[in-house]
């Protein structure tokens, strides 16, 4: 058995927020929004000017965060959250905003690792005054830890106390608002001890939940029971009621269908949650409150609280000394069902929503002049809630809020598949993301948006394109100067582009450089000399000596170069009186020079002490160009292909800067070099001995790359020009090479203007074209066509650039049903619809709505949508040729007649797999029906043939050998097509399987993962017309996701979170396909299984649940990776290993990694890994990665424990991800 | 005699501190020991309902295939954890 060696990596990390708090975490005045997404911590700030939530920064915690609360102990200005994890532990965490990242204050560890019933970490609540904390589990366990600060202002922590409760399950828990009296958590609890006593079931019934005060005594250091009372069985929140001298202080409890206001020795309260009045009404759902947010302005509060149906709810409580006199509610607005909402002090709403984009809202008012009706709780005071009428309410679109900024998040994504549908270099990725209505398909592309500016048609091709101001103070570009092949185009920028006939420049010849030097002169390079022209037009000319032409330059500032023909370079500086002057001598390179670069002046010297050149016998040399050693070669390096441009330029870089000064990061000068065969280097150049060192390398395209330096978010770029358009840049501490999505430009340079302060402008065939980079932050892009319901599968037409998706929600009503209903209401029949996207559709038990819609990618349209009536929902869908059906054979030859008179029209079938009334807890099903719709119209349409019932709903399918192979429940089909119906051929079934969810086929070879028992991998034997099983695994694998790596080896996902790789036995692989006779057939099954067993090659955990995965190429020249999604929008790639040098260098740095870099949550990373099963084979390139962010002492010791350069081990890291993926 | 009191008066202190244990009748098969069996199985039940509330992505995973808020899905995998699997069996009816 070989072994396999693979690197993860992250792409996109998650973008399902599962908590959000708001508060003043880097000690200003200002709020900051913090998320927890997956295992990552963020923190966004509000930028007004730009109207939009800015990341700030992003931690990798390697633990599950399950919950973060904000607090403040008194006395302090600043926030710190607590963060309940599956680390057994409780971590404080303090941003520090010089280092821009979350440091743990403290860590204490209470119990076990992992998410386990009784360990606590799901639920946390704080003492509104900061002075104690409440972490708990499920079921039975609390714990109170006390905070406080010691005389250095820094934050303490007790020892635990506990509030355990065995027997007794936990629904929610908050702090109560005492003011400054012992602190009080309130709590939600059931006792089941009676219940699982009881026999009779009467216990069960009888179950009763109970709201519960744990106090804590400050003085007596413990916590006791103070109060307990019943509540309504269905309760399911608590919201804290401000108390002290902000108000009457107690809880609301939320439960089904109304909210009550409790508190100890108090009278009840209670309003209901008004319902929407539409015709599609379910009585036998009643609203619950899914979340909300109390928020206390100078003298008032209120509470926000949103409904499942994503209804917003003012609350608001009239009360006096004596305590509360009524409870209020009214509808507020309707915004996507959230997760968690907060509110900023700033006036802004922050929905972090379940699917979907991310909401950030301004209040534009608080509802007080809506005229909404008010239900008040004085006229709920006696009886049972539900003997009163229902509230009702009309919902609308916003008045209250409005929109400023969505975060577009790929949360859940659902299915993907990577193709390369437009052409282009690089692949992209094809995703169904996104719940209900808000669903959509999308197309993700590496590469940074840009928005383009200009875009103007020129009268001729230009090769060549330059900006330039006219005086050194200058901060705008006056002229765009445009080099074609007879001439020289000058235009000046301003409210109108004009061409400039004054200019001084030559406009007979082409330029080779355009640059302004000294103070107000302007210099222009062409073939034949040089032209200096000053500010009040003269010029003064340099001409290149007889039979010979200039062929490279360079300039900057102070100092210009120009390459002869003759290999000769011409060196001249600009003096103090501000004129050109020749070096005496000429340098003689010995090659043809092919470019050259000259670094800029760096600030206060009077010119760059090194000139690259460029020759065409494939290397680079270093000049000196000091006065005291003109011209002495520094150093040489050799190349695998000529040069055809250099560019010195320092780039920010923290290699070598203490980690607190990050912000201000100082810069390493670099030598970038493009080569004739596509690759673009780049190497560190030493400022004192002008050696080059460190490279790092990357393929970009076909052609030569051209490098131009630009400004891109105030930080220096290099614009990398082949046969795709690429930017070079610093983000966070990594150098990025990432392509713009973008035409692909011939020439290009830096553009500032007052319009667009940092642009890049590029010629593009005969066009000019300015546009600026929006973010840097974010290397993907990804285009969204919305989609009717959830989106479930889909499929690419054999070839043509189309999909198939299979969309169907549960509980929701279709449009058949919808009519039904409308219809036989005696009220609204003229009823109009609220847009779905924000109101969703009407929900109603156990219906569903399904559909099918042919999708276009390529110009983001949908040619057809087919809805599936009678309460069917679709599963799976495949596209199938019947290359062997008897009807299949009629129809070709009826088409061959038809090719005959030159209609011909390839034709294959799609068939979707449906189940019929279908309840999925309890599972109950109807049965299923196979689809079959024949594909016409080039793909653009499908007409439907027949349907077919199977007795389970058909999960997965795929062709096989011309026919369709299904997988019906715990039996695997062959099915062809029939005149009628199709016609089942073939059967296999297994008791040990439930249902098959995925099927991969190869040659004779079926690989089947069930939803619980792993994969099966078959043999199809044609003489016997039998599926036979030959091996599967040892371990029962939730399967989710399934591809083949090779014919023996499979990779997939599991629901739990984890990837594996398995592989077949090679004798059994191939006994099974040379096996003529009746070996297999008579196989002895071992344990009820197949006669063999699957080797695990590798695992690992990756925290969110794969949903997809795909052997792919990522980028050009790239080799082939295991690309996987998650559902909560993660998007990573598992990356073989070349060599064993690097597998032992990764291990190494990994363990090392382990121990320095110690994982926020305070979970152990190796652990973490291998939550369910050990990790194996694999290296978890994120924690790798973690080595960039160290600080220097750090980085420096962990290199010499490698035996390398901390700059061998950073390039080491970041090659592996430019490598294989972006 | 001694000992076994010992060891029974052990397990029941292990049984008070931690949620799960077992006893000497805990069975997974099917067959007389309905009651244990009952017990070992709604302990299962209950350890994997906290984990799939427990585990974000997992509650996501559920809540997108019910098409319901994660909050009524979260609520119901508690309620479950009630009563996973049905009332005990009356001891005497074994």
């Amino acid at each position: 058995m070989t072994s396999i060696s693979l690197y993860s990596l992250t792409l996109v990390p998650p973008s399902a927020v599962t908590s959000s708090v708001v508060g003043q975490f880097s000690g200003r005045r200002q709020q900051e929004v913090i998320t927890a997404s997956g295992s990552r911590i963020q923190l966004y700030r509000f930028d007004p000017s730009a109207g939009r939530l800015v990341l700030i920064t992003s931690t990798e915690a390697f633990g599950i965060i399950r919950t973060i609360k904000p607090f403040r102990v008194a006395g302090s200005s600043k926030d710190c959250v607590i963060v309940g994890s599956d680390s057994g532990r409780i971590a404080i965490l303090e941003y520090k905003t010089e280092q821009t990242r979350f440091v743990h204050v403290h860590l204490e560890t209470f119990g076990k690792t992992g998410v386990r019933r009784v360990v606590p970490g799901q639920y946390l609540a704080v003492d509104p005054k900061g002075r104690a904390t409440m972490i708990a589990s499920v079921e039975k366990n609390k714990l109170v830890y006390i905070l406080n600060r010691d005389t250095n202002a820094n934050i303490t922590i007790s020892s635990p106390l506990e509030a355990h409760k065995p027997r007794s399950l936990l629904y929610a828990v908050t702090g109560l608002d005492v003011g400054y009296d012992n602190p009080i958590f309130a709590a939600l609890e059931v006792d089941y001890s009676e219940a699982d006593l009881d026999p009779s079931g009467q216990a069960y019934r009888e179950v009763q939940k109970t709201l519960t005060y744990y106090q804590l005594d400050l003085g007596l250091n413990h916590v006791v029971r103070m109060w307990s009372d019943i509540v309504d069985r269905q309760s399911n929140l608590l919201m804290e009621v401000p108390g002290g001298a902000d108000g009457p202080s107690g809880v609301l409890v939320c439960t089904e269908g109304y909210i009550v206001y409790r508190h100890m020795n108090k009278a009840v309260h209670r309003v209901p949650i008004p319902r929407r009045r539409t015709p599609y009404d379910d009585p036998s759902r009643k609203p619950i409150i899914v979340c909300g947010v109390m928020h206390k302005m100078k003298r008032d509060f209120f509470f926000l609280l949103q409904s499942d149906e994503g209804d917003l709810f003012k609350v608001t409580i009239d009360y006096n000394v004596r305590g509360v006199e009524a409870l209020k509610i009214q509808y507020f607005d309707t915004v996507p069902v959230a997760i968690s909402l907060n509110i900023l002090k700033s006036g802004f709403l922050f929905a972090a929503a379940e699917g979907g984009s991310h909401n950030f809202y301004q209040f534009v008012q608080l509802g007080e002049e809506s005229g909404e009706k008010e239900f008040v709780s004085t006229e709920y005071v006696k009886g049972d809630m539900s003997d009163y009428p229902a509230a009702y309410f009309y919902p609308r679109q916003l008045e209250n809020l409005s929109l400023v900024h969505t975060m577009d998040t790929m949360n859940p994504l659902i299915d993907a598949k990577v193709d390369n549908l437009t052409g282009e270099d690089a692949p992209q990725i094809y995703a169904l993301s996104g719940q209900g209505p808000r669903s959509s398909f999308r197309t993700m592309r590496n590469g940074l948006d840009v928005t383009e500016v200009v875009a103007s048609e020129l009268p001729g091709e230009p090769t060549a394109v330059w900006t330039t101001k006219l005086a050194a103070e200058d901060t705008f570009d006056a002229y765009i100067v445009l080099s074609f092949t007879n001439g020289t185009l000058v235009l000046s920028i301003g409210e109108t582009v004009e061409e400039v006939t004054d200019s001084g420049f030559l406009s007979s010849t082409p330029t080779l450089a355009v640059q302004q030097v000294g103070d107000d002169s302007l210099v222009q390079v062409y073939p034949k000399g040089i032209r200096h022209i000053s500010a009040n037009k003269e010029v003064n000319e340099w001409e290149a000596p007889l039979h010979t032409m200039v062929v490279a330059a360079t300039t900057n500032s102070k100092q210009v170069a120009v390459a002869l023909s003759t290999s000769e370079i011409v060196y001249f500086e600009l003096d103090d009186d501000g004129q050109l002057n020749e070096y005496q001598d000429r340098k003689e390179m010995g090659a043809s020079v092919t470019s050259m670069s000259v670094g800029d002046v760096p600030e206060g010297k009077v010119r760059n002490s090194f000139l690259a050149v460029g020759c065409d016998d494939r290397t680079v040399h270093i000049v000196s160009l000091d006065p005291e050693n003109t011209f002495e070669s520094l150093s040489v390096q050799a190349l695998t292909a000529s040069p055809s441009t250099l560019r010195i330029l320092s780039m920010p870089d923290s290699t070598f800067v203490d980690n607190s000064q990050l912000l201000d990061v100082s810069s390493t000068l670099y030598l970038h070099i493009g080569l004739y065969n596509g690759v673009y280097l780049r190497s560190v150049l030493d400022t004192i001995t002008g050696q080059l060192s460190d490279t790092q390398t990357q393929f970009l395209g076909a052609r030569p790359v051209k490098l131009f330096k630009v400004m891109a978010q105030d930080q220096p770029a290099i614009l990398a020009l082949s046969s795709r358009s690429w930017l070079a840049y610093t983000k966070d501490v990594n150098f990025m090479v990432t392509p713009l999505v973008y035409e692909s430009l011939e020439f290009g340079d830096g553009f500032s203007s007052e319009q667009c302060e940092v642009g890049i402008v590029g010629i593009e065939g005969s066009n000019l074209r300015i546009f600026m980079i929006n973010d840097l932050s974010e290397n993907t892009k990804s285009d969204a066509l919305p989609l009717a319901y959830t989106p479930r599968r889909m499929i690419r037409h054999p070839n043509r650039a189309l999909f198939y998706v299979i969309e169907s929600d549960n509980n929701t009503l279709a449009p058949d049903a919808r009519q039904e209903l409308l219809s036989t209401s005696r009220k609204q029949s003229d009823y109009e619809d609220l847009p779905a996207e924000e109101f969703g559709n009407p929900k109603f038990t156990e219906k569903w709505a399904s559909c099918i819609e042919i999708v276009d990618p390529l110009s983001q349209e949908k040619p057809a949508r087919i809805d599936l009536v009678d309460n069917e929902a679709a599963f799976s869908v495949t596209v199938c040729s019947f290359a062997a059906s008897p009807r299949r054979r009629e129809e070709e030859e009826e088409e061959e007649d038809r090719k005959a008179s030159g209609d011909g029209e390839e034709s294959a079938y799609l068939v979707v797999g449906t189940a019929k009334d279908l309840t999925l807890v309890p599972r109950r099903c109807g049965g299923g029906f196979l689809h079959v719709y024949k594909i016409v119209d080039e793909g653009r349409g499908l007409e439907f043939v027949h349907k077919t019932e199977v007795d389970d709903p058909p999960v997965a399918m795929t062709e096989f050998q011309g026919r369709l192979l299904v997988g019906v429940g715990r039996c695997l089909r062959i099915y062809d097509l029939g005149m009628k119906r199709l016609l089942r051929k073939c059967e296999y079934k297994s008791r040990n399987l439930n249902n098959i969810v995925t099927i991969n086929v190869a040659h004779n070879r079926v690989i089947i993962g069930d939803i619980q028992q792993s994969v099966t991998y078959l043999v199809y034997r044609h003489a016997d017309n039998k599926l036979l099983p030959l091996t599967d695994d040892v371990v029962a694998r939730h399967t989710t996701c399934v591809t083949m790596l090779d014919y023996e080896t499979v990779t997939g996902g599991d629901k739990f979170g984890n990837l594996w790789v398995l592989r077949c036995k090679e004798q059994v692989s191939r006994d099974a396909d040379e096996d003529n006779g009746a070996q297999l057939l008579n196989a002895r099954t071992y344990l009820d299984g197949a006669p063999s067993r699957l080797d695990m090659l590798a695992h690992f955990y990756v925290q969110d649940i794969p949903t997809s995965i795909q052997k792919t190429q990522l980028v050009p020249g790239g080799r082939e990776v295991i690309l996987y999604t998650g559902l909560q929008g993660t998007i990573g790639v598992l990356a073989p290993f070349v060599s064993h040098e690097d597998v032992d260098f990764f291990q190494q740095l990994e363990t090392i990694l382990r121990n320095e870099a110690r994982p926020l949550a305070g979970r152990d990373h190796l652990i973490y890994r291998g939550s369910y099963v050990p990790v194996k084979s694999v290296i978890d390139g994120d924690l790798c990665e973690m080595y960039a962010m160290l600080p220097v002492d750090k980085k420096r010791s962990i290199a010499a424990e490698l035996e390398r350069t901390v700059r061998e081990v950073e390039r080491k890291v970041a090659g592996m991800r430019t490598r294989y993926a972006f | 005699m001694a000992d076994k009191l010992r060891a029974q008066q052990q397990l029941e202190q292990l049984q008070t501190r931690y949620v799960g244990v077992g006893h000497a009748d805990t069975t997974k098969q099917y067959g007389s020991h309905f009651f244990s069996q009952l017990e070992w199985l709604s302990n299962v039940q209950r350890d994997s309902l906290a984990a799939y509330i427990g585990h974000p992505a997992m509650l996501e995973h559920f809540s997108v295939a019910l098409n319901e808020p994660q909050e009524r899905v979260r609520v119901q995998f508690i309620d479950k954890m009630i009563q996973p699997c049905g009332p005990p069996k009356d001891k005497e009816e074994i």
